[in-house]
């Protein structure tokens, strides 16, 4: 039931936004997240936007994948 | 991660479990609290995958299933007065209840409906001004903030036909009685990461100062799980027992502050009852006073009542990682998704409904 979808934000009027789901446009509500701009992702449950997803953590995610798998092919 | 192509994350899979296998020297035992990880757990064949040392069991983190017998029972009962409209969040409509559930009333002609956003419920309140429309809202820290932005839009749009049936629960209470109790024994955490988007990671300090438990706070992808994983065991290596972030590129620190604030600004934490965990305190969440107006509860007099959980269902200790599905008798027989006895059959996010559908 806790579940987030991301989106792209593609136009803000006030409190709203219209946000692109893989194609999807769906109005959300960003009474919960305001500090957000065209283009941001933000992570969506039951119409309210609730986050803005910052790239840069994604990034350092898919770092310690990377470092991981160096110890892997170091080891073997 | 999502521009990576296949092969790049079979690498990296592969390499994640190869040093999960290398870390976990001894059995481990993990609880995921959240329903979406069990459900991606299951569906990622993660469980497959992981070494035999390590055991991963569901906790109370489905809304749908700690919903107790007796709040679908007033929620039927609200929906059976004069002029009434019930709205709720799919999930709940096959939950039964002593005598019926939300579908089987909405079928004899109840104006019972789904909807998917509580902002939904203020639409349909404004377009039919003659009914009472009140919303059966349920939901975790993840989703409470979206019913209160609702309640306070409400007010503020003075929508006088609009009421709020609330049946919220507080997930960090609910951890602690489970530690509490001593009979759920793990040696830590998968915290939920959306939870955790609003309420951030101070909550879950109880875990590591007073249980010297460890805790880490997950995203959803089979690579965070299995990430989130190793992020434990690497504690246990190391002597530690903190709360560590796995999900960074959602959640912050301190939460999202402005969704927390509106969550305190309407809503306080009340004693609640957990189907299989009893009464909660400041587990559950009351309308505050500015909002009195909106109580369903206060405006249709209907109070709650305790009734006992369906005779045989082991829901209660399945939701508190003591049993597994199939050590329960109705598992499958009397009980499966089609017809089902207890509510973590019939959520998708339900223990048992994961066993069932994927096998375990």
């Amino acid at each position: 039931m806790c579940l987030g979808v991301p989106g792209n934000i593609v136009s803000i009027e006030g409190d709203l936004a219209d946000v692109n789901f893989g194609g999807v446009i769906r109005r959300v509500s960003l009474m919960l997240c305001n500090d957000v701009k065209i283009g941001d992702y933000v992570l969506v449950h039951v119409g309210f936007a609730i986050q803005r997803l910052e790239k840069e953590d994604a990034l350092e995610t898919l770092r310690l994948f990377e470092e991981i798998e160096k110890a892997h092919h170091a080891s073997t | 991660m999502h521009q990576r192509n296949s092969s790049y994350k079979a690498d990296v899979t592969t390499a994640i479990i190869r040093e999960i296998s290398r870390l976990a020297n001894r059995p481990f035992r993990f609880m995921e609290v959240c329903g979406t990880h069990t459900v991606s757990i299951f569906r990622s064949g993660i469980r497959s995958l992981l070494p035999k040392e390590i055991e991963l069991v569901s906790g109370p983190g489905c809304p749908v299933c700690v919903t107790p017998v007796g709040e679908i029972d007033r929620a039927i009962s609200m929906a059976a007065l004069k002029d009434v409209t019930l709205l709720t969040f799919g999930d709940l409509m096959k939950v039964p209840g002593t005598y019926s559930s939300l579908s089987d009333e909405r079928a004899k002609g109840k104006d019972i409906r789904v909807i998917t956003s509580p902002l939904d419920a203020l639409e349909v309140a404004i377009r039919e001004p003659d009914r009472r429309i009140v919303f059966f809202g349920v939901g975790f820290e993840t989703t409470s903030p979206a019913i209160a932005a609702s309640v306070k839009e409400a007010k503020a749009r003075r929508i006088s036909n609009f009421y709020l049936l609330s049946c919220q629960r507080l997930i960090p209470p609910a951890m602690k009685t489970l530690l509490s109790s001593g009979n759920t024994k793990i040696d830590g955490f998968i915290l939920p990461g959306h939870v955790s988007v609003i309420i951030g990671k101070r909550p879950y300090s109880f875990i590591s100062d007073r249980f010297s438990l460890t805790g880490v706070i997950t995203g959803f992808e089979a690579l965070d799980i299995l990430e989130g994983i190793y992020m434990l065991l690497r504690q246990h290596k190391e002597g530690r027992s903190d709360i560590e972030v796995q999900y960074k590129r959602a959640v912050k620190q301190e939460g999202n502050t402005l969704a927390l604030k509106i969550m305190e600004e309407v809503f306080k934490p009340v004693s609640a009852r957990w189907r299989g965990l009893g009464i909660i305190p400041e587990s559950g969440m009351a309308l505050r006073e500015g909002f009195n107006r909106m109580d369903a509860t206060a405006a249709f007099d209907i109070p709650y009542e305790d009734k006992p959980d369906p005779p045989g269902c082991l829901c209660g200790e399945i939701l508190q990682g003591i049993k597994l599905p199939r050590e329960c008798s109705l598992f499958g027989t009397r009980c499966v998704p089609q017809d089902p006895v207890g509510p973590c059959m019939v959520s998708s996010e339900g223990s048992c409904a994961a066993f069932y559908r994927y096998g375990g």
